[in-house]
């Protein structure tokens, strides 16, 4: 396929751009294969004019067009939740530019994404992707304990298609015993080791579900796995993230649950969490609700309460604060699964781990979970993030999963304003660049296929560009502080709000906060640039700078 | 005091709403002014104070196995639990709190026996803090068009507003006497505010008594002489802050509304917001939604959408926002009026001003917006508050969702207020502690009968006092914002936590960021002072760090990472327990934190003692034991 034959129209002159609170500015408008242009015409010929609008049209969610005589406009709801307009003179070529927006942005095949094709000049290729090895990840875990072991028995994916090469497993647990567990593993996702809770050596396990099926199946191998992670007269917890009747019915395609006869040191309990097509439809709701301006007070709450998002994030909390509480609190080890174990199995474990682990809550920590338990894992981005809430296409397997998991990392940013070293632009900028981006890292569904794509050595990562000592101030907590403790959030309605700089991001008036957030800045840096510099620096610029002292006076 | 018949129980439990793990064990005092808890279980040693003017009902709930339990509803929306071993001691204690909670002659108000350490002079100075005159003269009053007049100084024109009002030059005393027998309680339209800048004025009064066709010659010219003192502008609004059927119906008794027909050039509006019985009722089922135990995201939506509160919320502040716009974008003038122009009228004005001028979002400013608009204008604080044992109906918590409104505005504006979100506390708290003389009674007249200056302290200079922790560390000063125009689509209006469930430490941010900043700012003006004695000593000093400036550093950033302790609370919902819940290594309860600072508050400002404080504290402090009268 070529690009070409997408683009119907290429350049269009005297476009009408206008967005959401910005003033509408016309131009030129200019569609290649993976961006949509609008430079605006300065007064002299030949000038360049300036470049106002830069939009990936993989970025592009909706394409809906409206013809009225000679003229026509496109709007474009974008999957950041940002609405554009467009007003192209002439019928044809407004026609022609919406298909042409519309092929574009369905290209389906991963290697003709833009990440393959982006090459910034400041960062190299290989930068960023091997920042976070499992190894390194497990070499903590091993200066503590020696019960659990690196094992490549999925090198070549055989095993588990949807896991990394390497998994830590059980130190006493076989390869062999591992490959005969994962047969009786929804998709080969036996249990592994996704946290290890260095304060009283308990983890927390995720799989899939088990095989049981109909007729109860057992597994001799899968219960000799899970008994060894506990000592004699150990508990331990099952998380199932089904109703019990879900997981039971399960069974009648051949799913399930573990009995508690077959695995009498675990105690199961189940935190239903909406995942699939009601998580998504949820999404599509909520956006809808809040992008109509027409809604009076009670019509707004009821449509918050009717699309149930703010229900989903209070869950999902709920069912991660309960599985950090037994590895805190009851000390035991727990084990976390779904069905697939690709979904709410991750956004359990992944949040539990920013509770509990104050090394997730840094800028590199934080990027190395999202590493191990979304992108490694096995979390199907390509699949789940393909659309966002404005597509009119018939729903396949989209599901806002990630977004909920930075949703409720936000909730917990609210309730522990100094405890992550991170602030709300890069759980947005996350968001951003998980439906649409200019980088590798989202791409794909599992390891797997990224080997397949050589993702790694043809794409840039996201990491590499986030973590330029320029771009990652951006995304700082200026009121960071490190905390040890585990954070507990409230998980009452009152405690949980909606999160505005996501789902208003491009309707509500910024100037303000914006403002406010760097009045913070600026007295918190006040705060410590005098311990970090010399006398004399210190007091030169507090001389030098009489505004800042009158302000103080007042 | 007669109505304590048992100043001490001990055994009493304090349950915590959230869960039953946390129940305190102590002992309850009643004196004087208030109710006090003292929990022996924690090694901390924890007080609840209660004021019995903050309480709005006192509740004997049925005997269970623990005890009697005894529910408190506050007006600061405090909810205390308490389980008394003995019927009897319960049934005692509930009478007393009856009794204490409403008292029924003004001279039992806490006002009048509050005495701190202040001398006669300081008090007085203290209330002459705000001088209404002064902020007239700040809007150019007098000048052509307004002047200041006394013809109400034997409250002859109304006996609801104050001695000196503003009305226009051109009005006579005869058009303003006209006026007044045709407002409903003589409340003319006088002038709230003016805006300088374009001479657009906002002016309040009560409804008309036209019923279906009545006239008034005085009152005719009275809009008239508003009208003309703004040149600018060829007419004028009149908004009816009642829905149009509440307003047709008041016709049918000889009040109503102005006919457009009737006056030159008026704009008539409705704005639709509801009586302070609907707002009594609305805020009473957010209180039931807020106390809800454990409620589920839905139940908790919808009880908020079915409570209409934010509805009100957003009606008040809409009717704010026509106004100054009419005043700066029309350059028109406005005259405001609900039934009596003590309720809507006061909110609606007082929310426009704030909105149009940044003097008003200053500490001074907000004093005198609410001296002016609420206290001087007659908003029936002591019928509104339930101060006094009186008729229920007429107890309505219209300050309160003025005060929320500010509140949202803070939320919209962070940089545009020169206070904090305590300050609006602070003040919503004194509104109904009766702890000051300046809310008390329903008028001036009033005040000024119960010789509320001679006899009690103003508010005021005990909030001044308390400036630094009250402040806004984010306020970018006087001149950064002039006139706020707030987006009032649904979403930008929030569920007030912090007020509605102030209580509930559990529910809010675990790490206070205003704290964090204020100490921020304390330590930035303290190492700038260092700064400018080190510039004289800089001369004879080469090198080495000055050890002052090391040590405050240290200890600021030692203060700021203090690790916090928080637990784990139910995570189980509805679900049977399996887990045995919240194990409290080194549970440190948050409210024997805000506890110690009212203390170190108190040791701060011996002179101007705390809410909490009463003398009976200091012989508790040593002894553990409050002394009752």
């Amino acid at each position: 396929m070529e690009f070409s034959e997408l683009i119907k129209t290429a350049t269009v002159e005297s476009v009408l751009l206008a967005g959401t609170g910005l003033p509408a500015v016309r131009g030129t408008l200019c569609i290649t294969s993976h961006h949509l242009l609008l430079s605006s015409c300065p007064g002299g010929d030949g000038q360049p004019g300036t470049v106002e609008l830069w939009l990936l049209i993989r970025n592009v969610d909706a394409v809906e067009k409206r013809l009225a005589g000679s003229s026509g406009t496109i709007t474009l709801r974008c999957k950041d939740l940002k609405v554009l307009q467009l007003e192209i003179p002439g019928m044809e070529e407004c026609l022609n530019i919406a298909s042409s927006i519309e092929a574009l942005s369905s290209v389906d095949s991963v290697m003709m994404m833009y990440p393959f094709f982006y090459r910034p000049q400041d960062l190299r290729l290989e930068e960023g992707w091997h920042l976070f090895p499992l190894e390194q990840y497990f070499q903590k875990i091993a200066a503590q304990t020696n019960q659990w072991r690196l094992s490549d028995l999925n090198r070549d994916f055989t095993t588990c298609p949807t896991y990394p090469a390497g998994v830590i497993v059980p130190a006493a647990v076989s390869d062999d015993t591992l490959r005969r567990a994962a047969r009786f593993r929804q998709g080969g996702r036996f249990p592994v080791l996704s946290y290890y809770h260095p304060r009283n050596g308990t983890v927390m396990l995720r799989s899939s579900q088990p095989l049981t099926g109909p007729n109860r199946k057992r597994c001799p191998e899968d219960e000799v796995l899970l008994g060894t992670v506990l000592d004699e007269g150990e508990r331990g917890f099952i998380i199932d993230t089904r109703s019990a009747q879900a997981a039971k019915q399960a069974r009648m395609t051949g799913g399930g649950t573990e009995p508690k006869s077959s695995y009498p040191q675990w105690k199961r309990l189940h935190r239903p969490l909406e995942r699939g097509r009601p998580l998504q439809e949820s999404f599509i709701k909520l956006v809808e609700a809040c992008n109509d301006a027409s809604l009076s007070m009670d019509r707004w709450l009821s449509r918050l309460e009717s699309c149930r998002w703010l229900s989903h994030v209070k869950a999902a909390l709920s069912t991660a604060c309960l599985a950090a509480q037994c590895l805190d609190r009851e000390e035991a080890s727990v084990l976390v699964h779904g069905a697939e174990g690709t979904d709410t199995t991750l956004l359990v474990t992944a949040l539990a781990q920013v509770i509990l682990d104050p090394g997730c809550r840094t800028m590199v920590g934080f990027q190395g979970l999202l590493e191990r338990e979304w992108i490694e894992a096995g979390h199907p981005f390509h699949l789940r993030c393909a659309r966002s809430a404005y597509s009119h296409a018939r729903l396949k397997q989209e599901a806002p999963l990630f977004l909920l998991f930075l949703d409720c990392v936000w909730q917990l940013s609210r309730q522990f304003p100094f405890s992550l070293e991170f602030g709300e632009s890069l759980l947005l900028a996350l968001f951003d660049n998980a439906y649409a981006s200019d980088y590798g890292t989202f791409l794909c569904n599992n390891e797997k296929e990224r080997c397949l794509c050589k993702v790694k050595e043809n794409t840039h990562s996201l990491w590499a560009w986030l973590n330029q000592p320029e771009e990652k101030k951006k995304y700082l907590n200026p009121l960071y502080s490190h905390n040890p403790l585990v954070i507990w959030p409230s998980v009452e309605p009152q405690s949980i709000q909606l999160w505005q700089g996501l789902f208003f991001r491009w309707i509500r008036p910024s100037q303000y906060l914006e403002e406010a957030r760097a009045e913070m800045q600026r007295l918190v840096e006040a705060k410590e640039a005098p311990a970090k510099e010399s006398a004399g620096s210190r007091l030169s610029r507090s001389l030098s700078d009489p505004a800042a002292r009158t302000e103080n006076e007042r | 005091m007669e109505h304590i018949t048992t100043p001490k129980v001990e055994n009493v439990k304090l349950l915590d709403r959230y869960a039953n793990r946390k129940t305190a064990n102590g002992t309850l005092y009643l004196t004087a002014t208030h109710l006090i808890y003292v929990d022996a279980s924690s090694e901390v040693r924890k007080e609840t104070w209660i004021l019995h003017h903050h309480i709005a009902s006192v509740e004997k709930l049925p005997l269970t196995t623990a005890g009697c339990p005894l529910l408190i509803h506050c007006k600061n929306f405090h909810v205390a639990h308490f389980v008394i071993g003995q019927e009897r001691d319960c049934h005692e204690v509930y009478t007393s709190l009856l009794k204490l909670s409403q008292p029924v002659k003004p001279e039992e108000l806490y006002a009048f026996s509050y005495n701190p350490k202040m001398s006669k002079d300081n008090r007085e100075i203290g209330w002459k803090l705000i001088d209404l005159k002064v902020d007239y003269q700040r809007m150019g009053i007098p000048n052509d068009y307004w002047e200041i007049t006394d013809v109400n100084k034997d409250y002859e024109v109304c006996n609801t507003y104050p001695p000196e009002i503003v009305v226009p030059r051109a009005a006579n005393k005869a058009t303003v006497i006209g006026s007044s027998r045709f407002r409903s309680r003589g409340r003319i339209p006088v002038l709230s505010y003016l805006y300088k800048e374009n001479n657009a004025a906002i002016c309040r009064c009560s409804q008309p008594l036209s019923g279906f066709s009545a006239r008034c010659l005085e009152d005719e010219q009275m809009l008239q002489a508003i009208r003309e003192a703004n040149p600018g502008c060829a007419f004028m609004y009149v908004v009816d802050t009642r829905p149009k059927l509440n307003a047709m119906a008041n016709r049918a008794a000889g009040k109503g509304y102005e006919n457009e027909d009737n006056y030159d050039n008026i704009r008539f509006k409705f704005i639709g917001i509801e009586n302070i019985h609907v707002m009594r009722n609305s805020l009473q089922k957010l209180l039931e939604v807020c106390e809800t135990k454990s409620p589920s995201m839905s139940d908790f939506l919808t009880g908020l959408e079915n409570s209409g509160w934010l509805r009100h919320i957003k009606a008040v502040m809409d009717a704010g926002v026509f106004l100054a716009k009419a005043v700066k974008d029309e350059n028109a003038s406005v005259l405001v009026h609900c039934s009596d122009g003590w309720d809507r009228t006061a909110q609606v004005c007082s929310l426009a001003s704030l909105l149009l001028d940044p003097f008003y979002r200053t500490f001074k400013g907000f004093m005198v917006l609410i001296e002016k608009e609420w206290i001087a204008m007659g908003h029936k604080f002591s019928h509104r508050c339930g101060h006094l044992d009186g008729d229920p109906k007429e107890v309505s918590p219209v300050f309160t969702q003025f005060i929320e409104c500010v509140w949202q505005l803070m939320q919209q504006f962070p940089c545009a207020f020169e206070f904090n979100e305590r300050f609006l506390l602070e003040i919503h708290d004194h509104v109904y502690s009766c702890q000051f003389g300046n809310f008390l009674g329903t008028c001036h007249k009033e005040r000024e009968d119960l010789k509320i200056f001679e006899k009690t302290h103003s508010l005021w200079p005990f909030l001044l006092q308390k400036k630094q922790e009250l402040r806004n560390p984010l306020y970018k000063g006087f001149t950064a914002y002039k006139e706020l125009q707030p987006n009032t689509l649904p979403f930008s209006f929030q569920f007030w936590c912090g007020m509605y469930n102030r209580f509930d430490k559990g529910m809010h941010p675990k790490q206070c960021v205003l704290d964090h900043l204020l100490s921020c700012m304390s330590q930035k003006m303290k190492l700038e002072d260092n700064a400018s004695e080190l510039e004289n000593k800089l001369p004879f000093l080469d090198g080495p760090l000055p050890s002052e400036a090391c040590s405050l550093s240290k200890v600021g950033s030692a203060a700021s990472k203090t690790p916090l302790l928080n637990t784990p609370q139910d995570y189980e919902g509805e679900a049977p327990p399996v887990l045995t819940n919240g194990i409290s290594v080194g549970n440190i309860d948050v409210m024997a934190d805000v506890d110690q600072k009212n203390k170190e508050n108190l040791s701060n400002h011996q002179d101007l003692p705390d809410l909490n404080a009463t003398n009976v504290l200091d012989s508790e402090a040593k002894e553990g034991e409050p002394q009752c009268h």
